[in-house]
């Protein structure tokens, strides 16, 4: 029936537009990671599991490469908490990413002592080199870059944070060597690149 | 002062368990477990250690409000680490893990708890990964779990890994993160010594304050005490950054002046360059000017020259600064990290970063800086937690000391102090 006198039910205005979000596509645990998340969550006081909702989190971002609406829903169902809780989280800390990155994601710090030591020549010299800028992904799906606040290595200035690995004393002449190595040697080129103690002139 | 907390960071297998204990690793906690729990914190307050995290609250009063009456009770060790500015913590857990764990665990048995969460910053997985190995090692070597040294305590440590959040750095926020939510801070009182990690009483300290704890426990509090002058006992890190020839981390006793820091450890400001201006405590404190080096380095020294020690994040400014420049730096920051709970601080801070971010390229009036002023003004204050406060600073101590820049971006339309290790087409800006 319709509440419209010339118009019948679900024929314009009834019709929701919404578009749903895409949950990407089924995710659980790999054998492996629930082990670790049965680890993890014993940490914790067994009536605060949800306290584990940020490692839960990082298990399932290093899974799949970003959080989906069914990465969501699998942390709470595991956490007895609702999807409404995760995502809450999620949408409020930085490091988890809710979109395909590229392989190599690229964290230029741009904060006060990074900057003053050259990190925007750094951001303009990686812009240059990849052809595109800060929050985009390259077509390859290679690089992502991103700009972000002060990452803690003010003395190693400027810093840039590729993954995991930290690159430091970057000068902005470098930035497109780092990339020339990235692409030939992967991941091997992201190691023994963080100076441990800091450099001494 | 030789380096204490710091000497062995340069050695290669600094952060080992058989390195801790050929120099004295663990005896404080062995000294620690025969006395009373009473003692501990006893000698605590009497050191006069206060809390390296940025407000110099005394730690053995902040121990012994923790409520002893209610079981379990928590510490939670802040090791988030994200003031601009700032990176001994960081040190300290990627050379000398295993003094944090000590202290970790001596707190532990001060306040009676048994279980203490390293909150440490995302970014920071190269420490944590490091940190982590010397725990297991200390679980391996009865050094922590169950009944440690035959002791009958029992103790754990776990490493909970943030994720991005500035904001995570208040104790109360970071309270709130660890129990899985968003990092927000609470209203206070009541305090986490009485109401904190889930609901429990619990001591939030930072990572250098446990890692002084052992220091006290195998030196005594009068040591400790006489390392320093009155009140601002014990050795102390700085970090000291930008434009300096020797950036670090260096250890001093809190008699050092800011010109011996900066002039003699750092090798001064660039060859050519002239200092112009000095942030003592982080971004959040109010900037310190060339004719104020001899100011002494302490909670109590910089307070009195009108700023704040703060986490003692130095960072050093050449005349190629533009004051500007700088203040709009700092409010994006503090617009990307303002967790959103309170408005004043949540809207303000965008407010702050437009209006500056039209000022710095040449299109502002000169009614904008009055409403800079004013913006700011309303935002210090008014909020629940700090981060009001260190927000608006960047604006009010800017306009203090260098209105002159202001008014002269909008006078002649354009920056004016274009420096050079900035980029030439300013990108990401919004």
């Amino acid at each position: 029936m319709s509440f419209h006198p010339k118009m019948a039910y679900g024929a314009t205005f009834h019709k929701s537009s919404r578009a749903l979000e895409d949950e990407g596509p089924a995710f659980v645990y790999t054998p492996e990671n629930r082990a670790r998340f049965d680890e993890i969550v014993k940490r914790y006081p067994p009536d605060r599991r949800r306290s584990a909702v940020l490692p839960a989190l990082y298990l399932a971002q290093y899974q799949q490469g970003y959080i989906t609406a069914n990465a969501i829903r699998h942390v709470a169902e595991l956490l007895g908490i609702t999807r409404a809780d995760v995502e809450d989280v999620v949408s409020f800390y930085t490091m988890f990413y809710t979109r395909p990155m590229g392989t190599f994601v690229l964290q230029v710090c741009r904060t006060l002592s990074c900057a003053i030591n050259g990190a925007e020549c750094v951001t303009e010299a990686l812009v240059e080199k990849l052809g595109i800028t800060p929050g985009e992904t390259d077509p390859t799906g290679t690089f992502t870059l991103l700009e972000v606040e002060c990452l803690g290595a003010c003395d190693r200035a400027p810093v840039v944070m590729v993954n995991d690995a930290w690159h430091e004393s970057l000068k902005p002449e470098d930035a497109g060597t780092l990339i020339d190595d990235l692409r030939a040697r992967g991941d091997a080129a992201l190691s023994g690149c963080h100076h441990v103690v800091e450099r001494k002139s | 002062m030789d380096p204490i907390l710091t000497k062995y960071v340069r050695e290669p297998n600094s952060f080992t368990l058989d390195f801790y204990l050929q120099h004295a690793g663990y005896d404080a906690l062995k000294l620690a477990l025969t006395k009373k729990p009473d003692e501990i914190i006893e000698m605590v307050k009497a050191s006069g250690l206060r809390g390296r995290g940025g407000a110099g609250f005394p730690t053995g009063m902040k121990w012994q409000f923790v409520d002893k009456k209610i079981e379990p009770r928590y510490i939670a060790c802040n090791a988030d680490e994200s003031e601009p500015g700032t990176f001994k913590d960081h040190l300290l857990m990627e050379r000398n893990p295993h003094l944090l764990i000590e202290g970790c665990a001596i707190g532990c048995y001060a306040i009676g708890a048994k279980v203490a969460y390293i909150y440490i910053r995302g970014e920071f997985i190269h420490v944590q990964h490091v940190l982590e190995r010397a725990i297991d090692e200390a679980y391996a070597r009865g050094f922590l779990g169950k009944n440690i040294l035959g002791s009958g305590f029992d103790c754990d440590v776990y490493v909970h890994r943030g994720a991005g959040a500035y904001e995570a750095g208040e104790e109360t926020a970071l309270l709130e993160s660890l129990e899985g939510k968003r990092a927000q801070p609470r209203n206070k009182p009541p305090f986490p010594a009485l109401v904190g990690l889930y609901n429990k009483p619990t001591a939030v300290n930072n990572v250098e304050t446990l890692c002084n704890v052992p220091l006290i426990v195998s030196k005594g509090p009068e040591w400790y005490a006489a390392l320093g002058p009155e009140k601002n006992g014990g050795p102390k890190l700085y970090c000291v950054s930008g434009h300096v020839k020797r950036p670090g981390v260096y250890e001093a006793s809190m008699k050092i002046t800011l010109r011996e820091l900066i002039e003699g450890h750092a090798g001064g400001v660039r060859d050519g360059h002239t200092l112009k201006a000095v942030i003592p405590g982080g971004s959040s404190v109010p900037i310190l000017l060339p004719d104020q080096l001899d100011t002494q380095a302490s909670f109590d020294g910089i307070q009195k020259a009108g700023s704040l020690l703060g986490s003692a994040a130095i960072v050093v400014l050449d005349e190629t600064t533009c004051m500007v420049w700088l203040a709009e730096n700092l409010l994006h920051f503090y617009r990307h990290e303002s967790c959103g709970k309170c408005t004043p601080c949540r809207e303000g801070t965008d407010w702050l970063h437009q209006i500056l971010h039209r000022i710095e390229r040449g299109e502002g009036q000169m009614q904008d800086i009055d409403l800079l002023q004013s913006v700011a003004g309303n935002i210090a204050g008014k909020t629940l937690c700090a981060f009001g406060d260190a927000a608006a600073t960047p604006v009010l101590t800017t306009l203090k000391h260098f209105r002159h820049e202001y008014e002269a971006h909008v006078k002649e339309g354009k920056c004016t102090l274009p420096a050079p290790w900035r980029a030439r087409h300013p990108v990401g800006a919004h």
